[in-house]
């Protein structure tokens, strides 16, 4: 009776030590959210520029291609497009490039511009000094703009072995309403017909 | 069964509990496992007359049967969580897992009698969700994997896809509840000198199998609800406008999802390797090195997520470390393979049904193993991804794989759990039946999927008519199977009775020691192992 007694107690510990595994697990769940968007900042992984200071200044000639790319969320009632299609930077060497933005929506909306660049390797060496993504935007009814993003490309892009062979980036942009307006819009697939007409 | 119950009233001083108690309060080892095997019979039936009503779409091109595609994606998405959550999973961990663990490491019952009680009926409560979720509203047409921004509210709104996610989180619950409940119950219960390298190698997979649980789903159970909370409360996890991040929602899924497929079949391994060694006479070949195999696989599988998104742009590095750490795996695999080769090497082996579909499970799990070494090279995966390949692989190593296994472990202790036997020669005919129908059933998929047939699509160019055809050929020739195998089962209660051991010198696990059908209460009087050899 001893024995059973004393094997209960045991059986109760080692099933708590287990719930406290699968708790682990679940925090580990949730703590990975903070911890793939830290990476990704870090590593430039996924193709996340790099957010600098200032710019160390060219060191060579070679250069690489930059191209703009515009997109905007259905949601949002904005014409959004780069002014330039694509430029020729020297690494290191500080440039400034426009993209156009206009509210064609009767009401003041705020827009939030997500970004990466691509190829996704990249990222690492994409740095930012400004840009109109740092902040929400705010368009009144027909407003139009020009939204600056200043940046150069690391000159170890050149250097690394895996990034060699990159002479085009492509610097992409989507438009969505910031969450604050995400409610007041409306949601535009709900009366999407899935049956084939 | 009543009337057996009652004979061993007299055998025993215990009071054998009414119908209600027994069946819907039970807290007895044996009748929860019988209860999670009808379930899985349930659950069994609707996944598989949805895979042929798919299959019957299918059979030619151009619209016949389906014209609603959204209600094809939900046939395919209902399909796919039935087999894995509702039919798999409860047939081998919560049925031959509750019936078998106790009995062969000479416990009386599992470690906490009565969370095996809510783990049970947890399961049923998600199955009835689950099944709501695919009536009210458009029902979830998302696949089992439930990508966002498929899943979210733009796509999916209504009900479906928060009922599915809540049947998930129930079936989760049940399943983490079952798996403390077997990691105590191995660690604490053993009898007196089965040590831990005495186990039979059944044991040892619901070991691993329940430390797999332990650690995967609750990270499933937090990306779903991480899921829902983006769905109804407006928060932005997968949300890429708000912050949030789509990709993040497939590491945390395949971080449960790759798991979950040894999860499936590492029970499936354990019965393979009882009814193997049982049948050549012979004791597992290297028996320590397939119970460490079989942990091995549970430890690299949480490594290997990645394999199932390469198409998302990962550099060439990480590629690498996928590929590579994919294909480790083939190791330990390779060592279980051989090692049941080496175990019927030399033995006497006697072709019993048991037998026959456990050799099944070792030809399709080659098949299905080797179509994994191909699509785990990241560049020919970026060509496969989502192609009928893919379909044809995972349906060779795990779905069909994985129902051998369940065939087999039924076959072997069905004397041993109803007290009758099966009929033999009808047994035989359903085995090949089923066999040659999965394989013209699947085979075919690998042809239509190198010519690039894209998965979780009603319709196709005429292109890939002819082994389309032939592929619901073999769904017909399996439903016949499926069909046979329930005849089976309801002749099995008109068999001859069933003695404790009917399969001779070669089953020497303790489960045959005690009568068939298995008395209400076993061991009470533990069995004593020490000095024993292994008991597998």
């Amino acid at each position: 009776m001893s024995t059973m007694a004393i094997r209960k107690k045991s059986n109760g510990k080692l099933a708590l030590a287990l719930a406290g595994f699968v708790a682990a697990m679940v925090g580990l769940a949730y703590a990975s959210v903070p911890l793939y968007e830290l990476f990704c900042q870090v590593t430039g992984y996924g193709g996340t520029p790099q957010v600098a200071a200032a710019a160390p200044g060219p060191l060579s000639n070679e250069k690489i291609t930059i191209r703009f790319d515009a997109n905007t969320n259905p949601k949002l009632p904005w014409k959004f497009e780069a002014s330039r299609g694509e430029i020729a930077v020297r690494p290191g060497e500080q440039t400034l490039a426009f993209y156009k933005a206009q509210n064609l929506g009767g009401e003041s909306v705020t827009g939030t511009a997500v970004f990466n660049v691509t190829p996704l390797k990249a990222g690492a060496y994409f740095s930012k000094i400004q840009c109109f993504c740092f902040t929400e935007q705010t368009l009144t009814a027909g407003q139009q703009v020009d939204m600056p993003v200043q940046f150069f490309v690391d000159p170890e892009i050149l250097s690394d072995p895996d990034t060699k062979d990159v002479n085009t980036i492509t610097l992409s942009y989507t438009f969505y309403p910031s969450k604050s307006e995400d409610k007041s819009v409306n949601t535009v697939k709900k009366n999407y017909n899935w049956k084939k007409s | 069964m009543a009337d057996i119950a009652e004979v061993h009233q007299e055998d025993h001083d215990h009071h054998m509990p009414g119908f209600f108690t027994r069946w819907f309060c039970s807290t007895n080892h044996k009748d929860i496992g019988t209860l999670y095997i009808l379930v899985s019979f349930v659950a069994a039936i609707i996944g598989g007359a949805m895979s042929w009503y798919i299959r019957l779409e299918l059979a030619e091109p151009g619209v016949q049967y389906i014209d609603d595609f959204q209600f094809y994606n939900v046939l395919v998405t209902a399909h796919g969580f039935l087999m894995v959550f509702f039919v798999v999973m409860p047939a081998m961990i919560g049925g031959f897992g509750n019936w078998f663990v106790p009995l062969m490491i000479g416990a009386p019952d599992m470690a906490f009698p009565r969370m095996n009680n809510i783990s049970l009926w947890l399961l049923v409560a998600a199955l009835i969700l689950l099944l709501l979720s695919a009536v009210i509203g458009d029902g979830p047409g998302t696949g089992w994997t439930v990508y966002p921004p498929l899943s979210n509210q733009d796509y999916h709104p209504g009900p479906s896809v928060d009922l599915g996610i809540l049947s998930l989180h129930l079936a989760g619950a049940s399943s983490i509840l079952g798996a403390i409940n077997f990691i105590v119950t191995i660690f604490n219960m053993r009898a007196p000198g089965m040590t831990i390298h005495r186990m039979p190698l059944f044991v040892w997979a619901m070991l691993v199998t329940a430390f797999l649980l332990l650690l995967a789903l609750p990270v499933l159970a937090g990306a779903l609800t991480m899921l829902l909370t983006d769905r109804n409360f407006g928060t932005a996890f997968f949300v890429p406008g708000q912050g949030g991040d789509p990709v993040l929602w497939q590491h945390l899924f395949w971080f449960f999802g790759h798991p979950e497929v040894y999860i499936i079949i590492i029970p499936a391994f354990g019965i393979v390797s009882q009814v193997v060694s049982t049948f050549s006479n012979k004791p597992v070949f290297g028996y320590l090195g397939m119970a460490y195999a079989m942990a091995a696989i549970g430890v690299v599988g949480f490594v290997v997520w990645a394999h199932h998104m390469f198409t998302i742009g990962f550099d060439v590095g990480t590629r690498a470390y996928f590929t590579a750490a994919t294909m480790v795996i083939a190791v330990p695999t390779g060592v279980k393979i051989f090692s049941w080769l080496a175990t019927m090497w030399g033995g006497s082996i006697k072709f019993e049904v048991p037998m026959l579909w456990a050799l099944g499970f070792i030809f399709l799990f080659v098949v299905g193993g080797v179509t994994g070494i191909t699509l785990a090279n990241a560049s020919a995966d970026l060509v496969f991804h989502d192609t009928y390949f893919v379909v044809a692989h995972f349906h060779y190593v795990m779905a069909i794989a994985a129902i051998f296994a369940m065939f087999s472990g039924y076959f072997y202790w069905v004397g041993k759990m109803s007290g009758r036997k099966y009929p033999r020669g009808l047994a035989m005919v359903q085995f090949w039946v089923f066999f040659i129908g999965v394989n013209v059933l699947f085979f075919p998929q690998h042809f239509s999927g190198f010519a690039g047939m894209p998965r979780r699509i009603p319709d196709y160019p005429t292109a890939y008519e002819g082994w389309n055809y032939v592929s619901s050929v073999g769904a017909l020739i399996t439903m016949i199977g499926t069909i046979l195998f329930f005849i089976i089962v309801w002749r099995t209660y008109y068999g001859v009775k069933a003695e404790a051991n009917e399969w001779g010198e070669g089953a020497k696990t303790l489960e045959w020691t005690v009568a068939s059908p298995a008395p209400w209460h076993t061991h009470e009087i533990l069995p004593d192992m020490t000095g024993k050899a292994p008991a597998e």
